[in-house]
């Protein structure tokens, strides 16, 4: 039973992140785009994949990775997202720089573009801040709030971004590994007790 | 006399007669400026001009065709159609990238005002469907425009100019 719950968790795991991946590569508009951009579009996927792992990372729920060794894990693949995110910026840059200052500037006519610069800049800094903890010698409570707001900031942004942009991810894939995304940080912030390392804050 | 004011439904309709005057009057009040100002000229989009390469060859068509770009120019003010007004026109399309010389290309208004060009089919890049235009020939305001397509499959897209007089 043990055995089989542990696949299953693995297969819809592995799935969730293979099934866009593998409908993105198949996009028709692969077609009429550089390597370039084929590799910073896939950068965002591969971030967003990312992101679905690192609540189950930090919170143990993946079988074989309990919270010890998957917390290891997690800094690691958070330093990953930070280098994808840089790559999915750097490459759509040198795919069109216009549209990148304009995004980064926030007067883009495109909202999906202030959503992802919101979350690149969450995602900096919540990698900033996780590589500072120890000379910051930040209260644990303080540590769980701050790292919570800005992978919340993250995740929303990541998602409202993803979901408005008409690319090479396919409908429902996307959709379906977005919902995951949330409901996996909703439930790590809920059984980690982030709101009650708040509480204690306040008091 | 005075029995038309004192009755109930005599009140009512000189209540009736006053607001229609009001309406009436506020209404043409409101349309009188807005028809002085006349038509107002286009504000260049965001964005519009990204990946802008002035002075695009007039062409046939860009490419090998098979899209269509269309659109009118009018004059600020006075709305009149504009003959001989030189657009030109860009976008990321099966063909090549925006920044790419080959994806841009160059018409001229007919008598009426209305343009159009053939070009290779848009595709969405950036997370849209969009083409760009641009009017930058010194006569009137430089105006670039940015419009997006409804659907990714559309096989037309078109965008309306009105240029001010520098």
């Amino acid at each position: 039973m043990g055995r089989m719950r542990a696949v299953l968790a693995w297969s819809v795991f592995a799935a969730a992140i293979a099934v866009p991946v593998a409908v993105a590569l198949s996009s028709p508009l692969l077609a009429w785009r550089q390597p370039v951009y084929i590799a910073a579009g896939l950068a965002g996927i591969l971030g967003l994949a990312i992101i679905l792992a690192q609540p189950l990372l930090a919170a143990g729920y993946l079988p074989g990775l309990p919270t010890p060794r998957g917390r290891r894990i997690h800094r690691w693949t958070g330093a990953a997202l930070v280098g994808l995110v840089l790559a999915h910026v750097g490459g759509l840059w040198l795919t069109s720089p216009p549209d990148v200052i304009d995004a980064l500037l926030f007067r883009s006519p495109t909202p999906f573009s202030a959503w992802g610069v919101v979350a690149m800049w969450a995602i900096l800094a919540a990698a900033i801040l996780a590589s500072l903890r120890r000379r910051l010698r930040l209260r644990p409570g303080s540590w769980r709030l701050a790292h919570m707001l800005l992978t919340s900031l993250a995740v929303i942004g990541s998602v409202v971004h993803a979901i408005l942009i008409e690319g090479t991810m396919g409908t429902i894939s996307k959709w379906l590994l977005c919902a995951l995304v949330i409901a996996a940080t909703a439930k790590a912030f809920a059984d980690l007790r982030t709101w009650a390392a708040v509480k204690r804050l306040k008091t | 006399m005075t029995s038309i004011l004192t009755t109930r439904r005599g009140l009512l309709r000189t209540g009736a007669t006053l607001a229609g005057a009001a309406l009436a009057t506020g209404t043409s009040g409101l349309l009188v400026p807005a028809r002085a100002k006349g038509i107002a000229p286009t504000p260049s989009m965001r964005g519009g001009s990204n990946n802008y390469l002035p002075d695009a060859p007039i062409v046939e068509r860009i490419g090998g065709g098979g899209f269509w770009m269309t659109g009118t120019v009018r004059r600020a003010g006075d709305g009149a159609p504009l003959e001989g007004i030189r657009i030109q026109i860009w976008a990321h399309t099966t063909e090549g990238h925006e920044r790419d010389p080959h994806s841009h290309g160059a018409t001229l208004t007919r008598a009426d005002g209305t343009f159009r060009l053939e070009m290779p089919q848009i595709v969405p890049a950036f997370g849209q469907p969009h083409g760009h235009l641009a009017y930058d020939s010194g006569d009137f305001e430089t105006v670039f425009l940015r419009p997006v397509m409804g659907s990714a499959s559309d096989t037309s897209l078109s965008a309306d100019f009105v240029l001010q007089p520098v």
